[in-house]
């Protein structure tokens, strides 16, 4: 029966291959992720506009408003007066205001000399991005405090990600969401397509075994993303400049298993799903929700409320990303995230198991 | 004595306290249209996946084609064609690749998979068409096209559900002329319909109600013994008192 299979095999891909809007879609939709998550958005805060309020423009003023302006996300737009603070941060002028004591210089060299003062800069921060304001507090800070006093505290290092891109970020966020859309999204609706179209009944008349019909269709769409996987790598590595030091090959081989437990979900979703619109809508809802919200993707799984902290853990994507983000940011190899590699496999198991039950069950 | 090629006896199938089919039992006869009729919800499509070896039997005995029905399902399915009663070929491939993905089912060779559809191609007038997209055939041919396809592997039996619904007279009457082609040389048919007139065609009919047959004989005998002139008024005469499904 090895030719059986071969002509579902050729059938599949002959459906993908007519149908070049999909196609493309599946192959644009990567490409415009990454360079999308790679440029344009960025959680990095640039082009923070400053106006200064400053009764007397003493010489420890100018030379803080200096060193902040020379600041490459800082533009310092003038001098204000108190009354005009609300005004400009209203209309978006300034991002931030800071305001000087007018007695600055004098409680600063207090300070030196270890007297205590109550604070001599406010920050006024528009933070109606919370995001913005909280990267400029904590920027502002480390500028004006590190020339206040003569020696600094601190000697922060960045490993990894020295230059802090987002797109070191995200990457590793974007495969584990590509993937599943791909994967499940596509096998999920091409098998219930075959159930709303009746071809199904015909193929589960003739001695074809399901599980085999099954296999077939996976096989093209798994090509189709190792063929996306390939393309997200060369973006990450060529474009991005990810370092990638955990070694290709390890992230490779963990992608492919991750490759299969999304092809499983997309299975499951077919045996629940009973038109193709079901279908899409579980795989959306049910899938990617908790990928851009519970995965680590967008937000830390350290932050999120106790509850969902809980339940992250039984989405899959967070245990690829975090062995990606490692592998491919920390440069560790393959073996240092067994742990994850374990409970991917474990997951594919399960998840393979009762869907092909659920599947033949369905039969009878 | 005709040679059997359907032979069951007291099949009955449950599901949990619902009896769907309920000890049924007729022979189908090589060559032969056999029509299978009954309302929604008599448990025809029931009857029929156990036929095609889709489903088991919960209890009773019989052969298909050859083999066990209680037992034997897999080898049943190679010996069999089916086209069911919606359209079920691959609308974006073309003729020739639906052709070959069904003979490549059933495990036709290449050379048998190309002689077998040439013939198949030369005896509906298709071989024009054999590039084009199943999508952009009319809805007849289609059904034509699902029909010759159904018997791609040369089975012994086809079991038919429902081939004709949508279609029109004309072309409902050349797909019965293919039926009876087939079943001349050889092929037995096993054909559901909700079209009385049609009932008429086959060599014999069943009329099945709330899971039991009521009746099976010749549409000759069957109008006769009813006292009637069409099989639609002996199919009323009997549904009349079905309990379940109706409408």
């Amino acid at each position: 029966m090895k030719s059986s299979f071969g002509s579902f095999v050729k059938k599949e891909s002959l459906h993908i291959l007519r149908d070049k809007r999909t196609m493309l879609v599946v192959m644009l939709i990567p490409v415009m992720l990454m360079i999308l998550f790679g440029f344009a958005i960025s959680t990095e805060v640039n082009n923070i506009n400053i106006a200064v309020v400053a009764n007397n423009r003493t010489d420890g003023v100018k030379d803080a408003v200096e060193r902040m302006s020379q600041n490459e996300y800082f533009t310092f737009i003038g001098y204000v007066y108190p009354d005009q603070i609300d005004g400009i941060l209203r209309s978006n002028k300034a991002n931030a205001v800071i305001v000087f004591d007018d007695d600055y210089e004098r409680k600063l060299s207090q300070i030196a000399n270890g007297v205590p003062v109550p604070p001599i800069i406010q920050v006024v921060v528009d933070a109606s991005n919370v995001n913005t304001a909280g990267m400029a507090t904590a920027y502002l800070q480390n500028i004006l405090l590190e020339h206040d006093s003569q020696q600094s505290f601190f000697d922060t290092r960045m490993l990894f990600n020295p230059q802090m891109k987002s797109a070191y970020n995200f990457v590793p966020g974007i495969m584990g969401l590509i993937f599943i859309l791909v994967c499940a999204m596509m096998t999920s609706v091409s098998i219930v397509r075959e159930k709303e179209m009746g071809t199904m009944e015909v193929l589960l008349v003739s001695p074809v075994r399901p599980v085999k019909i099954i296999c077939a269709k996976m096989v093209p769409y798994f090509l189709i993303s190792c063929i996306v996987l390939v393309l997200i790598m060369a973006l990450a590595q060529y474009l991005l400049g990810i370092p990638m030091e955990g070694g290709v090959a390890g992230i490779f081989a963990l992608s492919i298993l991750y490759l299969v437990l999304s092809l499983s979900l997309g299975l499951l979703v077919s045996t629940i799903a009973s038109t193709q619109i079901v279908a899409l809508l579980v795989s959306a809802m049910v899938m990617m929700m908790p990928i851009l919200m519970l995965s680590g993707m967008l937000f830390p799984i350290e932050n999120l409320p106790v509850f969902f902290k809980v339940v992250s853990n039984i989405v899959p994507a967070r245990w690829y990303i975090d062995a990606i983000r490692k592998m491919m940011i920390q440069g560790e190899s393959i073996v240092a995230v067994w742990k994850n590699c374990a409970i991917l496999l474990g997951m594919t198991v399960v998840i393979l198991g009762v869907s092909l039950k659920k599947f033949n069950d369905k039969l009878e | 004595m005709r040679e059997t090629v359907i032979s069951i006896k007291d099949i009955t199938k449950r599901f949990g306290d619902f009896t769907a089919v309920n000890n049924m039992s007729f022979d189908v006869y090589k060559g032969e249209i056999f029509g299978f009729l009954g309302a929604n919800g008599a448990g025809k499509t029931t009857a029929m996946r156990m036929l095609c070896g889709l489903s088991y039997p919960t209890s009773g005995s019989g052969i298909v084609a050859g083999y066990d029905v209680m037992n034997e399902g897999e080898r049943i399915k190679r010996h069999i064609g089916y086209m069911s009663q919606r359209f079920s070929l691959y609308n974006d491939l073309t003729v020739w690749e639906n052709m070959r993905l069904f003979a490549g089912i059933y495990g036709l060779s290449s050379k048998e998979t190309q002689e077998r559809s040439m013939d198949l191609l030369n005896e509906l007038n298709f071989t024009s068409s054999k590039d084009a997209l199943v999508g952009s055939l009319p809805l007849g041919w289609k059904q034509k096209l699902s029909f010759v396809i159904a018997t791609i592997h040369d089975p012994e039996i086809i079991f038919l559900d429902e081939p004709t619904g949508g279609v029109d007279p004309i072309t409902r009457r050349q797909f019965w002329e293919m039926i009876y082609k087939a079943a001349d040389k050889g092929t037995t048919i096993f054909v559901t319909t909700h079209y009385m007139d049609e009932a008429e065609y086959c060599s014999r009919v069943s009329i099945m109600v709330d899971g039991v047959i009521k009746a099976l004989d010749t549409p000759m005998c069957l109008k006769q013994q009813f006292g009637v002139q069409t099989i639609d008024e002996v199919f009323r005469i009997l549904a009349r008192d079905a309990k379940r499904g109706g409408q």
